[in-house]
């Protein structure tokens, strides 16, 4: 599904991603873990094309993506949130939801003036799946209210929401259990795996190990800019390596 | 008396409302996208000489009067002015906000020159006359002239605000406020930020070079002392005042900010000792400064500030 082959970036001197490779099979929930300053977020701004790499290349069903920019990716099928949630904060949870439909008519001036009723139909086909989904993750009684007034594990489930908006074939989601309370992160966690049994591939930064371990098939491990193992959950939480830069001591 | 007052009335709505066709464009930069545009007075100085060019009768010393009909001349202004847009765009629209302003600025400047000395395609410092008016058969009528200009630009008011509101509260309008508010969530999304910018810039300066024209049909002629600053200054007093972001908001500031203007400069006139009369022009300005310095404080969103909601099409339901 996706494929990292030996990518390297560079912020000046510092060498933030080191000659990462890694891969993610169509199906599976990946997980990617490492200290913070490892480099995660960096890697997942690679793969989304929101920076471009020094040196190597990535493919997405075997399709070389470096040269697209983020927006075409997403219409390859590859969406992805963000570690601090980016909603339009002004805009309403519905319309953030609109906003992520891909090939809208109405996107374009023309059509929006000529074509009004395909515009119209296209609408309305949109805001009945926004509002399926935002039923099925919870928000569907705030759907006319501003994206301020969510909470931030509100926030996360938005984001997923918006994403699955554009039907992608896998996600990459930077750190979904950050700053969410129990009961919603149990939501989240089960909205995942449900997501996931209907096809969507899931490569996913997180901290919270119980996390990982309920979800992810596979981990990678990264540390300073290089990827230092990979394997199942209980391979990497017995890895002393992995324990050493990362666990710490004292984590059985 | 009375029928004076409405000739009065009429007039002023027209020039009011041809002001309002300027805002509303500058309601899709500003108010929908954000792009700080300082060259207002350009673009509509594009549109009202690519139409009086084209529209009067051909003229020995100077380029062109092509004797055309007067709505070729708006439809051209509005495509010239919006291909310049489109070439200034490609080159400027990478610049962030300020940047973007002082570009602007120093563009129209350019063009105002440019008509200014430009003598034997514009006229020079003596202007465009003999531009033709609509309904000019009815201008020994002031009354029945000014009613029938007054329907027209309505319509055409109407008709433009009608074509912005169907953009701004669709998926286009959207993705606008979206890449406003965080363009590289909205390029997570696939929205390519660079074109829909480049669209609104485009689509703005049409709509206020299609103003431009109007406002020259109907005065009949223009110079290029029209096109200071000033009007730059004025269009922008007139979005923040009504309501950034609403559409109905830019309307409203321009009625009103044109009201003050012409109030004011009648008021100086009746005031202000003949001698001192040009100088004391300089005040209208700072009435407008005033009032707008008002509003700030009183409502910073302005008198009809931006609706959250966007889908028209939920709501209707």
């Amino acid at each position: 599904m996706l494929e990292v082959r030996s990518v390297l970036k560079r912020f000046g001197g510092a060498t933030v991603v080191d000659n990462v490779s890694l891969r993610v099979a169509a199906g599976g929930i990946v997980g990617l873990i490492g200290p913070n300053g490892a480099g995660k977020t960096t890697l997942f701004n690679l793969i989304a094309g929101s920076i471009a790499p020094t040196s190597g290349k990535i493919f997405l069903e075997g399709v070389e993506i470096n040269a697209e920019r983020s927006h075409r990716r997403i219409e390859r099928g590859l969406g992805r949130t963000f570690q601090i949630p980016r909603p339009f904060s002004e805009m309403t949870i519905l319309d953030n939801m609109l906003t992520a439909a891909q090939a809208q008519s109405g996107e374009r001036m023309f059509a929006t003036w000529f074509m009004p009723g395909r515009v119209a139909r296209e609408e309305r086909i949109n805001i009945d799946k926004a509002m399926a989904l935002l039923e099925f993750l919870g928000l569907v009684r705030l759907a006319q209210e501003p994206a301020r007034v969510l909470s931030g594990g509100q926030r996360k489930l938005l984001e997923l929401g918006r994403v699955l908006m554009a039907d992608p074939r896998i996600i990459l989601l930077d750190e979904p259990g950050a700053g969410v309370n129990p009961t919603l992160l149990n939501t989240i966690i089960e909205r995942i795996i449900e997501i996931n049994r209907r096809g969507v591939t899931f490569f996913i930064i997180e901290h919270n190990m119980d996390l990982v371990a309920r979800l992810c098939q596979q981990v990678y491990v990264m540390s300073a800019g290089r990827m230092l193992f990979n394997g199942t959950p209980d391979e990497v939480i017995d890895e002393p390596a992995v324990i050493e830069t990362y666990l710490g001591a004292g984590t059985q | 008396m009375i029928l004076d007052l409405i000739t009065y009335g009429a007039f002023f709505l027209v020039t009011a409302l041809s002001y309002g066709i300027i805002c509303l464009g500058l309601n899709v930069q500003w108010g929908q996208t954000g792009l700080f545009n300082v060259g207002v007075a350009g673009f509509v100085a594009i549109g009202a000489y690519t139409s009086a060019l084209l529209t009067t009768p051909d003229v020995v010393e100077r380029f062109g009067g092509f004797d055309l009909p007067i709505w070729i001349g708006w439809i051209s202004a509005a495509f010239v002015s919006g291909l310049a847009a489109a070439f200034i765009g490609v080159i400027t629209l990478r610049l962030r906000a300020d940047y973007l302003a002082i570009t602007t600025f120093g563009i129209a400047i350019t063009i105002q020159l440019v008509v200014l000395n430009a003598i034997t395609i514009t006229g020079g410092p003596f202007g465009i006359g003999f531009i033709p008016r609509p309904f000019s058969g009815l201008q020994e009528h002031p009354l029945l002239f000014n009613l029938a200009n007054l329907s027209l630009v309505c319509g055409i008011t109407g008709g433009v605000y009608y074509a912005l509101e169907r953009l701004i509260h669709g998926p286009w309008g959207r993705v606008l406020r979206a890449i406003r508010e965080d363009e590289a969530a909205a390029a997570s999304l696939g929205k390519n930020a660079k074109v829909f910018r480049l669209q609104a810039f485009v689509l703005g300066s049409a709509v206020m070079g299609f103003a431009g024209a109007i406002q020259a049909h109907f005065i009949g002629f223009i110079a290029p002392e029209n096109y200071l600053s000033a009007i730059t200054f004025q269009v922008w007093a007139m979005l923040i005042i009504g309501g950034s972001g609403n559409n109905r908001g830019a309307l409203l500031g321009a009625i009103l900010v044109w009201a003050l203007w012409s109030i004011t400069g009648a008021a100086l006139g009746l005031i202000v000792p003949a001698e001192y009369q040009a100088r004391a022009a300089a005040l209208q300005i700072v009435f407008i400064g005033i009032g707008l310095a008002a509003i700030l404080v009183v409502r910073p969103r302005g008198l009809l500030g931006e609706v959250t909601k966007v889908s028209r099409v939920l709501i209707d339901r």
